[in-house]
């Protein structure tokens, strides 16, 4: 197990070994060494994002384009918030997700992107594995911001920062995950960072929702809310993803709430200190009350907002130290296809 | 213009059952004339010479979705059962004929006739007509027919004429738009993914309005330990019903779908290591009694796609023969049950004169070399596409020499 608390950064592998990848598609093959380096890095982006001033010089000259094949404000906005105060030049490409749906397109956008020698690449797509697929065709670095229902890898790490920031210490941490697990990203990318880092991960949904062998993934699976939020210390609440959904997977958001949703009341059966966190957009009154959504010193979810500025400011300035040459990440590796 | 009798010496012929023997077999026009220990060429035959090698029938692939001849050569086939799933679908009698001719003189063509119009499981096909064309099988193509009383409609029509039905057996209104299954794997890909269930629901169903119709069932490809146990049941009680499948579900598991390699996008879905040797079972047992290659070429723009994105489907013709061999060799299966479910159990479904050693039956022939290793590359294949899952991989199995109809094809 490692523990968060020993944050010296003298624990990491010096230079490049302490991420040794070329871009971030998942939180699955990371280590919990290089989750925790990637958590640290963060904490000075927290710190700059609280001052006045809130930009430095670290990527400057350099292009990071934020190609989004799927809709988003947030995490487009964060990414590009991210980009500019580390002095990069940011450009959104925003795609409907029509016009890409066939292969062909994807791939030679990719090979676009490539030709207009970007220094990152930030990718979103509604299918799992697409950014993969075009990561395989750039030279530069290439982030996921979310690809369809497999990973959301730099939300998984903001929460788990938020966490970090709020509790200290991840080992037997008791965390609920509850919600569309299914079509969830994020519970995903949650799942893989918190159970790295020692925490007692429970995950919570309709049967529907629930994906198949979940357990395997080193978590318990609930059923019954109010029994996964006996003592916990981390509710983390998802969204219904009615958009990825053919079917029928509940009754209505009126019975969904009845069981699934996050009350004062409810919250009551957690630890006396529990956080409640959200990735948002929250469908208020479905899967969350205002009341718990609002709730001062117990709801992070805008705190969640400000480390995923920070997180992603971490992520980019890492991963592109080896274009940039700086000391000890600059030297040639053997890892063209470690991408992570 | 008429050809010299062929004549193939220094073999070792594939029987039905039993260890290859030593032997020599003769054709004359298009059929087998002679064939054991004592037979010796005649004046103005055209002497082959086996060197030691297998004599054994020309495979017949029983659902190939593409006339890839090439490949199909490459795999020693000389008869392929075409999916009705082409543009336009095999719902027709003149597009059935047209197929049938299509790999004429080196490959026999045998159209598998569309179920029902369009292959949309609603209205059935002009069969009677398609069957008088060429159609020697009857197929729901890529789909399940989920209207109950169109199957058994379908099934009973079938029966009339001596048609087998040849299903696809997933329930889609589990499988939906499942492109893994369920599994550890399809949770951490974050794949849409549908119980191996999907596959069981759908076998008993058919099975059971099977029973009712009298009809005789195939199922294509069965890939999990639920459904097998159904078709072993059934066929203990008497019901014609058996079952088929390709190497990609005994060779690989679920496992193979880490990096979303779409190489390894098939329909069904490639099913966990428990499955994978269920069918290791039931090809040992007898409960399967088909393998097929499903042949099916696909190109980047199907291929090179997200993996739920990606089309279904492997160029499989040209591995058929080696990883079959791998049974063999791993004594799962003997050489003669080997070439029974690569061509005599396909070709008697079909219901052609040809997938043995016979006198009297068509001079389909193979020389083989079971042992001859070879490296699979997607990028030097015969196929029209190298969408294989088993690119880089060593096989060992080779066909050197083909006859089709006593033609020489390869």
């Amino acid at each position: 197990m490692t523990s968060a608390n020993s944050s010296s950064r003298s624990r990491y592998p010096a230079g490049s070994l302490a991420f040794p990848h070329r871009g971030l598609l998942g939180l699955a093959g990371l280590a919990p060494h290089e989750i925790l380096f990637l958590l640290d890095e963060a904490e000075q982006w927290v710190e700059l994002n609280r001052q006045p001033t809130k930009r430095v010089d670290h990527l400057r000259g350099l292009t990071i384009i934020n190609a989004f094949y799927e809709n988003s404000t947030r995490t487009l906005l964060s990414f590009e918030i991210a980009g500019k105060r580390l002095g990069a030049d940011v450009v959104n490409m925003s795609v409907g997700q029509s016009s890409v749906k066939k292969g062909e397109t994807l791939i030679d956008t990719a090979m676009t992107l490539n030709a207009m020698r970007a220094d990152a690449i930030v990718i979103r797509h509604a299918s799992s594995g697409a950014v993969r697929l075009i990561a395989e065709k750039v030279d530069c670095p290439v982030l996921n911001a979310g690809d369809g229902q497999h990973e959301h890898p730099t939300q998984g790490l903001l929460d788990a920062l938020t966490i970090k920031r709020a509790k200290g210490e991840f080992v037997g941490l008791k965390v609920v995950i509850c919600g569309d697990i299914l079509h969830s990203r994020v519970a995903r990318s949650n799942i893989l960072a918190l159970t790295a880092l020692g925490a007692d991960v429970r995950v919570c949904a309709p049967p529907a929702l629930m994906p198949a062998d979940i357990e395997r993934m080193r978590v318990t699976p609930y059923h019954d809310f109010d029994a996964a939020l006996k003592d916990a210390d981390v509710v983390m609440m998802l969204r219904l993803q009615n958009e990825r959904m053919t079917g029928q997977f509940i009754p209505s958001p009126r019975e969904y709430r009845h069981l699934y949703g996050l009350s004062v009341d409810r919250l009551a059966r957690a630890a006396g200190d529990a956080i409640v966190m959200h990735p948002g957009p929250m469908n208020r009154g479905v899967e969350i009350d205002s009341n718990v959504a609002d709730l001062p010193g117990r709801s992070l979810i805008t705190t969640q907002v400000e480390m995923g500025v920070a997180m992603r400011m971490a992520c980019l300035e890492v991963l592109t130290r080896k274009a940039r040459e700086v000391p000890g990440w600059a030297q040639p590796r053997e890892d063209k296809g470690n991408w992570a | 213009m008429k050809q010299p009798a062929l004549t193939i010496i220094n073999g070792l012929i594939v029987g039905r059952e039993g260890a290859p023997v030593a032997g020599t077999i003769r054709c004359e026009d298009d059929r087998i004339v002679g064939i054991g220990a004592d037979v010796v060429p005649q004046e103005g035959d055209r002497v082959e010479d086996a060197r030691g090698k297998l004599i054994a029938p020309g495979l017949v692939d029983l659902g190939v979705f593409a006339i890839d001849k090439p490949a199909l050569h490459f795999g020693g086939i000389t008869r392929a059962a075409l999916m009705p799933d082409q543009n336009p679908p095999l719902d027709r009698s003149s597009t059935v004929r047209y197929a049938a001719q299509s790999g004429k003189p080196d490959l026999w063509v045998h159209p598998l006739a569309a179920a029902t119009r369009g292959l949309e499981g609603s209205d059935m096909a002009e069969i009677a007509l398609m069957r008088d064309a060429g159609a020697k099988a009857v197929a729901t193509g890529r789909q399940w027919i989920a209207d109950s009383g169109t199957m058994l409609r379908l099934l009973r029509y079938c029966a009339m004429l001596g048609m087998t039905v040849i299903a696809h057996a997933e329930d889609s209104g589990l499988t939906g738009n499942a492109v893994a299954t369920a599994s550890e794997m399809s949770t951490r890909l974050g794949l849409p993914s549908a119980p191996v269930e999907a596959e069981a629901l759908a076998v008993a169903r058919d099975i059971a309005l099977a029973e009712m119709a009298g009809a005789k069932l195939h199922f294509r490809q069965i890939t999990t330990r639920g459904a097998l146990d159904l078709i072993r049941a059934a066929q203990k009680r008497g019901v014609a019903v058996t079952a088929g499948v390709t190497p990609a579900h005994f060779m690989l598991s679920d496992t193979a779908l880490a990096d979303f390699r779409t190489f390894c996008r098939f329909s069904p879905p490639l099913r966990r290591e428990d499955d994978r040797k269920a069918v290791i079972e039931a090809i040992g047992d007898g409960t399967i009694s088909v393998i097929a290659s499903g042949h099916d070429p696909r190109g980047p723009e199907d291929k090179r796609l997200p993996f739920a994105d990606a089309e279904p489907g492997m160029a499989g013709a040209e591995t058929l023969l080696p990883l079959t061999m791998n049974l063999v060799r791993d004594e799962v299966i003997d050489m003669a049950t080997a070439f029974r479910l690569l061509a005599a159990n396909p070709a008697g479904l079909l219901g052609v004169d040809a997938g043995a050693l016979e006198v009297g039956l068509q001079a389909d022939i193979a020389i083989i070399d079971a042992d001859r290793p070879w490296i699979v590359s997607s990028d030097k294949m015969a196929a029209a596409a190298g969408n294989t899952p088993f690119d880089g991989q060593g096989v060992q199995g080779r066909a050197l020499a083909l006859w089709k109809g006593g033609l020489k094809v390869g």
